[in-house]
């Protein structure tokens, strides 16, 4: 199911959403960033913004349009949402002598997500593979998983960072939506929308319309394929993860080490990081205990301590532990890509270390080799 | 399309510890204990040879304990422990009564069927005795299925040596060779002194149709494993037990990574095939 | 039983050696016994003999002032026994005792050194023989002071 929405019909899609009890999560600006937050009205989207990357800095600029979704990616992601930076898993409470564990109740605020880019759509699609894909599940990203509802909307403004068309996750959404929306801002500024399942058209049945013309699907069309041009092929995953393999112990990475700050943004922003840790704490009375679940960096020295040690001490090994994890290992673990390309490990990264770069230096020494 | 989630998603039962009460506890060392534990409702669970649980010290915390076998009752969890981190010490500190949190079993176990009409060489060192412990118990059980049994254990000192009695009553029943050395003895110290890796050139045992089980830090089973392919056990034939840091036990923390693997998952158990080359790179 | 060529020729410290090599060798061997619990030597002692451990096991033990003496490694059947007959002052370095009955081969250091004297292909051959055993041993000493199985492995 299709149809040509004008921009008005946005604040339908949030009211529709909103009379049916569903937050609506999307994106807003706040603090000079473009950040994902609940909304009352589409008036609180991005409208007229679009963000400036570059490996280590982001700006937000007027544009001179009226676009909602004119940006690229702001430094959130979905994860926030479905992969809770902070959770209590349980409480536990002594009790004659034993002790009952009580679990977190199961999230039931059905959540939107409106706004989300391609390259989170496939986030999420790899983190349903690794926290809810295996033979165990995590049992509070399914629930929220179920509640959630996804608006997907294509890309027409990659940044100076995105890289999704390199690792086949973007401009465009193929599949892991509910409704997907294509800007286009031709001169008649209107939005493509796209049903991806039954919630999805649904919604859409509800919103007001016209029938989408064979001009609309084409403008639609160049709307991503635009923007698929203009980031071209900045990383060759086709042999990265051989490559990165065959090179676990190269000087590169003292040469990244004497850069990284070891600070974990890259791993806070990164959509698909999935890694947690869990704290145990009692009251001062020693009879109740909780369990917290909170997200992990694979650059900090307790990630990989063990009792008298620890596995990855060094900067090198923390920095090729992440690197060989997302365009290799990940693939090994789990069937998927760990990266999908989004580009906020690079503009977010205080100093500007780039995956793609690091990539092509140990291409090069690699290609000078054979 | 969120809903058909339910469906594929796996199993939700793991993360919830399980109450179990210490019904017997033994200090083995000056610094290890076994504690049995009971399960306070239910049955307890059944752990394969090679699995881990993991235990929870109440308000302390959790960490990642191999299971060290049935003594007599299959009716308890057996968990020898060593005390070196707060939740171990807390963990060893539990008296009789005290109740613990369980989850698991996790992980995959030693190859016990495929070892079947081959000849078991088993290499311990230090608190890796416990962990191999389910697996020998096995091949005592079913001794007739296997062929010779050899049992190599090192230690820092003598009174390191977990077990002792034990061990040495299984070479008197079963038809263990035996031998046992120490880093380092006193003068009371009847058996070798040494590393544990010159056990192994005088073990008798037919390569070509052998499994060699290796636990111990890490270090000792890499010179442990090379010392076995020096006796032409090819690196397909020899399994050891990997150890990283755990959260979770069930693949989804990924604290456990070793490269392409999560031990918590696809180990902790694995041949000397599939580690070699990932441990020889440093810090991996 | 095998005859006293058989077992050094079979030796590792002494195989490959040429015939005239090993009949030297021979020359200067002969079989002996220790009960367990016998002292095969003292610390302190003149060395002038070596062994090659046939059966049994054999201890070295060094003295500790005021403390029990220590257990520091011990030796295996098909192992060689002492250095220092090999290296001046030519005196034992530890209290070496049979925990079994041993049966050794036993060699005549000084006999030994004199034909390693006049023979330096024989004297090259046999030391390089020896440093590989030395260097073994040393590798294994060092890792043990890696303290492997202790609790603090930093």
């Amino acid at each position: 199911m299709r149809a040509v929405l004008a921009p008005e019909a946005l604040e339908a899609i949030v009211e529709v959403l909103r009379r049916r009890d569903w937050r609506v999560v999307a994106p807003t600006v706040r603090d000079k960033a473009i950040v994902y937050g609940e909304i009352a009205s589409a008036a609180e989207l991005p409208v007229g913004w679009k963000d400036v990357q570059a490996p280590g800095s982001y700006r937000l600029e007027r544009r001179g349009d009226e676009a909602r979704f004119g940006y690229a990616v702001g430094p959130q992601s979905w994860k926030r949402e479905l992969l809770a930076p902070s959770v209590r898993l349980l409480q536990i409470e002594r009790a004659n002598g034993s002790f009952k564990v009580a679990k977190k109740a199961a999230e039931t605020a059905r959540t939107a997500f409106f706004g989300v880019r391609p390259c989170e759509v496939a986030a999420i699609k790899i983190q349903d593979r690794v926290l809810i894909g295996g033979p165990y599940a995590d049992e509070d990203y399914l629930e929220r998983r179920k509640n959630s509802f996804i608006i997907a909307v294509n890309c027409g403004e990659p940044a100076e960072n995105c890289f999704c068309a390199s690792m086949g996750t973007g401009p465009k959404a193929e599949d892991g939506y509910d409704l997907v929306l294509t800007e286009i801002l031709d001169g008649s500024h209107r939005f493509l929308a796209e049903a991806g399942t039954d919630e999805g058209a649904e919604l859409l049945a509800e919103l007001p319309q016209q029938p989408a013309e064979e001009a609309d699907t084409a403008a639609a069309e160049k709307v991503t394929d635009t923007a698929r041009e203009r980031m071209g092929i900045t990383l060759d995953r086709s042999d990265v993860h051989e490559l990165l393999l065959a090179n676990l112990e190269h000087e590169r990475y003292d040469d990244v080490a004497k850069r990284c700050l070891a600070c974990t943004n890259c791993t806070l922003a990164c959509p698909t990081c999935f890694c947690t840790t869990v704290d145990d704490a009692n009251d001062l009375s020693g009879g109740a205990g909780e369990r917290i679940r909170e997200w992990d960096s694979c650059f900090t020295a307790q990630y990989s301590e063990m009792h008298g040690g620890g596995t990855r001490r060094s900067l090198q090994s923390r920095y090729r532990q992440w690197l060989i994890h997302k365009l290799a290992t990940w693939n090994d673990q789990f069937d998927t890509q760990g990266c999908v390309g989004c580009g906020r490990c690079i503009t977010w990264c205080p100093v500007g270390i780039d995956i793609r770069e690091e990539v092509v230096a140990i291409r090069v020494t690699q290609e000078a080799k054979s | 399309m969120a809903q058909t989630l339910t469906e594929t998603a796996g199993s939700l039962e793991a993360m919830t510890p399980v109450p179990y009460a210490v019904a017997a506890k033994r200090q083995d060392t000056y610094d290890t204990w076994t504690l049995e534990l009971e399960p306070q409702n239910g049955a307890p669970i059944v752990p394969g040879p090679g699995q881990f649980n993991m235990l929870y010290a109440f308000g302390v915390g959790e960490v990642p304990i191999s299971n060290a076998g049935h003594f007599e009752t299959e009716e308890r969890l057996v968990h020898t422990i060593r005390a070196v981190g707060a939740v171990t010490k807390a963990l060893c500190a539990a008296e009789v009564g005290t109740v613990i949190g369980v989850r698991g079993p996790f992980g995959n176990t030693w190859p016990i069927e495929d070892a079947k009409g081959k000849d078991v060489v088993i290499v311990a060192g230090g608190i890796g005795l416990p962990p191999l412990r389910p697996a020998i118990y096995h091949v005592l059980k079913y001794r007739e299925d296997y062929g010779r049994f050899v049992l190599l254990y090192g230690a820092r000192t003598p009174s390191d040596l977990l077990f002792l009695d034990e061990v040495k009553s299984w070479q008197r029943d079963y038809d263990v060779d035996l031998d046992l050395t120490v880093d380092a003895g006193d003068t009371d110290w009847k058996g070798k002194v040494g590393l544990v890796t010159k056990l192994i050139p005088p073990a008798q045992f037919d390569a070509d149709d052998a499994r060699g089980f290796i636990v111990g830090p890490e270090i000792m089973m890499k010179f442990v494993a090379q010392e076995l392919m020096n006796r032409d056990l090819p690196a397909k034939s020899i399994y050891v037990s990997m150890e990283r840091t755990m959260r979770c036990g069930v693949g989804l923390c990924g604290h456990c990574q070793i490269g392409p693997t999560l031990v918590c998952r696809d180990g902790a158990v694995y041949t000397w095939d599939e580690v070699e080359n990932l441990i020889a790179v440093k810090e991996l | 039983m095998k005859t006293l060529d058989a077992v050094i020729a079979e030796s590792p410290i002494f195989a490959g050696l040429t015939q005239e090599q090993l009949e030297f060798v021979v020359g200067c061997a002969q079989n002996v016994h220790f009960e367990a619990g016998q002292k095969i030597a003292k610390a302190g002692d003149p060395a002038d003999v070596f062994y090659l451990i046939r059966m049994g096991e054999v201890a070295l033990d060094l003295d500790v002032p005021n403390k029990k003496p220590v257990r520091i490694d011990t030796t295996e059947a098909g192992q060689p026994l002492g250095f220092s007959w090999l290296i001046p002052p030519y005196e034992w370095k530890y209290d070496v005792t049979a925990t079994e009955l041993v049966r050794a081969v036993a060699f005549d250091g000084a006999c030994l050194r004199g034909k390693c004297d006049a023979d330096p292909v024989l004297g090259y051959a046999l030391l390089t023989r020896f440093a590989q055993v030395l260097a073994g041993r040393l590798q294994a000493t060092r890792f043990r002071l890696l303290d492997i199985y202790g609790t603090d492995t930093h």
